[in-house]
């Protein structure tokens, strides 16, 4: 059997130039998968966590790290929906938009969101306080609708619970 | 560890559990509505009522009755509580207790013999809710890791495959394709690596069977994993999970961590010369990953682009070597089957579909939650009977079955029984288990507009009927719904309907107009009125 990886033992790059002490850290998941090519997107997992975001340099960092073109990185990056290119806000509401959301009324969030908030899905307010994204399910349908703040799942929410939610995120920064 | 060790874990482990139990469910449905809060309360209250010695609390996995949870049950009273919320639980410790001062409590007690759990037949989720999922221990006490052993050392791979075989279990991701064909395909290749694949992606929108059964009995996958391995030939598992499944996540790494600390998992497995581990990889967000060929692609950490087959994973499969890949329930269904047997499984369910189906109840339904029945069930009994209808006397419009690659099930033909074949006859499908009820004030055109929606964004473009076809479907679409689409744009649609269909390269494309045909067949007046005159 042949196995498509290239694994090395020391790594590659040395610390970042910018002494971002956050490039350590992207540095020792790497080398935790033993720099394989395979876990990249393990690797995407990891570096969003540690940056929030994956931003140009991360990406370049890993592609090196792993010895990849960093057109794949790139690509790979951008087919999956979870990683993103561009900073979020400081909060997160995730909006459930499976089908048993939508048939209990996610879509009417959605409406009262834009119009209360200003915020559509994949927008994040100005001064970076909130963002909505939304969810193709996260398997909490039976408490239909389901809506995520900031890594907290809720269920059976209402316009008037996700307002008094995301208040507290608004317009106090 | 030996079988000798393993049966003294069980017996151990059964004679620590004479108190009376609590259970709490600790899965991710009842805990976002502060299970977690529930069980910490009760643990203290039970301590400071000085019940210690004689009642337990366990946090266990989904009690299945998700709508009305947290849920809390007590064992030897019979006693089921719902919507418990943290200041309850002095109630139930009083009641417990049996003291007299338990006139008005606000709890709210369920039934543990509703038709909701009466009409059920565990086998893959007989764990379930039953047990602490992260304990090894409780797994063991009731038999588990036996199976493991007994095909190890009382049987061929060969004779794995033909229980699997006669058992007629047919993979429950959605196919249906027949298990037992599938892993004497994988064993007959040639070659010394192999790999069984779990396929914990869950892609169809709306369904959380897979997901309750890796947070609530993951040995149980492993080891169903582990006898897969066996009888194929590979030592090596991956399971396939979405990022959006924290906990699944967590307590896979757990179950691993355990198995792999007795010596269930790794080399030499009961002191035999059988190897087997297994690796979790965690998805990134694409529904076209629950596709087998794009799933490999993604596990390879690449882009999840699907590729046509043949050759099918079992001949040329995760980097290139002869793979197998099943869904969380077909690996949930082995241990039963390889314990009471492969006829015995057989005896359930209908003449072409065997076995009980895990179902996803959701939507316009009075309750909600999780139920495996046997195969010929009809959808009434499940949506009236179990489901208990649409809350305030409603009426159910339709039933949504087979997730984006479904259709609907009229409220006139609920009669029917849920077996493959009849659900194909019917324009959907058995898919993975997803059942979403609509009532009269669902628009069918909206729903059909919705899985467009999700099917344009999950494409992953590499073909053009799919890619361009999806986005032109959904448009048209949008015409009726605003209502501009003429007769034309009827014919448009449904003509664009069969030409995706057919000649897309892969399983999202070829079932993405699934959801318009279906609701074109039955709810054709619905598009027509929306017609601009
Ligand atoms: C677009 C698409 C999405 C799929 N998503 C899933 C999924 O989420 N889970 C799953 O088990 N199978 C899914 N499948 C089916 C798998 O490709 C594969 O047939 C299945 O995992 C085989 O397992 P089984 O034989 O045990 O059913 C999907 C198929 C397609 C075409
Ligand atoms: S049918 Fe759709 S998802 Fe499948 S390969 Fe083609 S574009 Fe990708
Ligand atoms: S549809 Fe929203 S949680 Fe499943
Ligand atoms: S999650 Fe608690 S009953 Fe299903």
């Amino acid at each position: 059997m042949t196995v498509a990886t290239d694994r090395q033992t020391t790594p590659p790059s040395a610390d970042h130039p910018s002494g971002d002490k956050r490039f350590k850290v992207l540095d020792a998941t790497m080398k935790r998968n033993q720099f394989s090519q395979d876990a990249l997107i393990e690797i995407l997992h990891k570096a969003q966590e540690i940056f929030g975001y994956l931003e140009e340099d991360v990406l370049l960092y890993v592609a090196r790290g792993l010895k990849l073109p960093l057109s794949r990185v790139f690509g790979v990056a951008t087919f999956y929906h979870l990683f993103s290119l561009k900073p979020s806000g400081k909060h997160t509401c995730v909006v459930c938009l499976g089908t048993a959301c939508y048939v209990k009324g996610a879509g009417d969030l959605l409406k009262m969101l834009d119009q209360e908030v200003h915020l559509k899905p994949g927008e994040t307010t100005e001064d970076g306080q909130m963002s909505l994204v939304t969810a193709r399910c996260i398997g909490a349908c039976g408490i239909a609708p389901a809506v995520v703040y900031d890594g907290k799942v809720l269920g059976k929410q209402t316009e008037d619970s996700v307002l008094m939610a995301v208040q507290p995120w608004l317009g106090n920064s | 560890m030996d079988i000798k060790e393993l049966r003294e874990i069980a017996s151990t482990t059964r004679q620590k559990q004479t108190k009376t139990r609590i259970r709490c469910c600790s899965a991710a449905g009842c805990l976002s509505s502060e299970g977690e809060a529930v069980k910490k309360n009760l643990e203290t209250a039970i301590a400071e009522a000085g019940l210690g010695e004689k009642v337990e609390v366990c946090g266990v996995g989904c009690m299945k009755f998700c709508g009305r949870g947290p849920l809390v049950a007590v064992d030897d009273h019979d006693q089921l509580y719902e919507f418990v919320t943290p200041d309850q639980v002095g109630d139930i410790v009083k009641k417990l207790q049996e003291s007299d001062a338990v006139a008005e409590t606000g709890l709210i007690s369920g039934d543990p013999h509703h038709p909701f759990y009466a009409l059920q037949r565990n086998i893959a989720l007989e764990n379930s809710g039953n047990i602490d999922p992260e304990s090894i221990d409780e797994y063991i006490a009731l038999g588990g890791y036996e199976q493991m052993y007994k095909v190890i050392h009382e049987m061929t791979p060969g004779e794995v495959i033909t229980e699997i075989d006669k058992s007629g279990l047919r993979g429950r991701g959605g196919g249906g394709y027949p298990t037992g064909l599938k892993w004497a395909t994988v064993a007959k290749m040639p070659g010394q690596q192999k790999y069984v694949i779990c396929n914990a992606d869950e892609g169809d929108p709306g369904a959380f069977m897979d997901r309750s059964v890796l947070e609530s009995d993951p040995h149980r996958i492993l080891e169903g994993m582990a006898i897969a391995g066996y009888a194929v030939g590979a030592n090596h598992g991956y399971i396939y999970v979405r990022a959006e499944y924290p906990l699944a996540i967590k307590r896979l790494q757990k179950a691993i961590q355990q198995a792999r600390r007795y010596g269930l998992m790794g080399t030499q497995i009961f002191d035999s010369p059988i190897d087997f581990k297994v690796d979790i990889r965690v998805g990134a967000g694409a529904f076209v990953c629950g596709e087998e060929t794009a799933l490999i692609a993604s596990v390879e950490g690449k882009r999840g682009n699907p590729r046509p087959r043949p050759p099918y994973p079992a001949q040329s499969g995760l980097w290139a070597s002869p793979t197998l890949i099943n869904n969380v329930e077909t690996y949930a269904n082995v241990v039963p089957i390889i314990r009471e047997g492969g006829d015995w499984y057989a005896s359930i369910g209908t003449e072409k579909s065997k076995g009980t189906k895990v179902f996803a109840l959701t939507g316009k339904v009075e309750n909600a939650g999780l139920i495996e029945v046997p195969m010929g069930t009809t959808v009434r009994q499940v949506v009236e009977e179990m489901g208990g209808g649409v809350p305030d006397g409603g009426k159910v419009k339709a039933v949504q079955t087979g997730g984006p690659s479904g259709g609907c099930i009229p409220g006139d033909k609920l009669d029917t029984p849920i077996e493959y074949d009849t659900l194909l006859a019917l324009g959907t499908m058995m898919g993975s288990g997803g059942m979403i009820v609509m009532d009269e004030s669902t628009n069918m055109v909206d729903v059909a507009q919705f899985y467009m929606d999700f099917c344009k964004s999950e494409s992953c473009g590499k073909c053009i009927p799919c890619r361009a076809g999806t986005v032109q479907l959904y448009d048209l679409l949008t015409r009726f719904l605003e209502g501009e689409a003429t007769q034309t744009d009827l014919a448009k649609l449904e003509n664009l309907c069969y030409m995706v269909k057919e000649t897309s390269l892969c399983g999202l494309g070829m079932s993405a107009p699934n959801p318009v045909i279906s609701t074109l067949r039955y709810f054709r007046h619905e598009y027509e009125a929306l017609l601009k005159v």
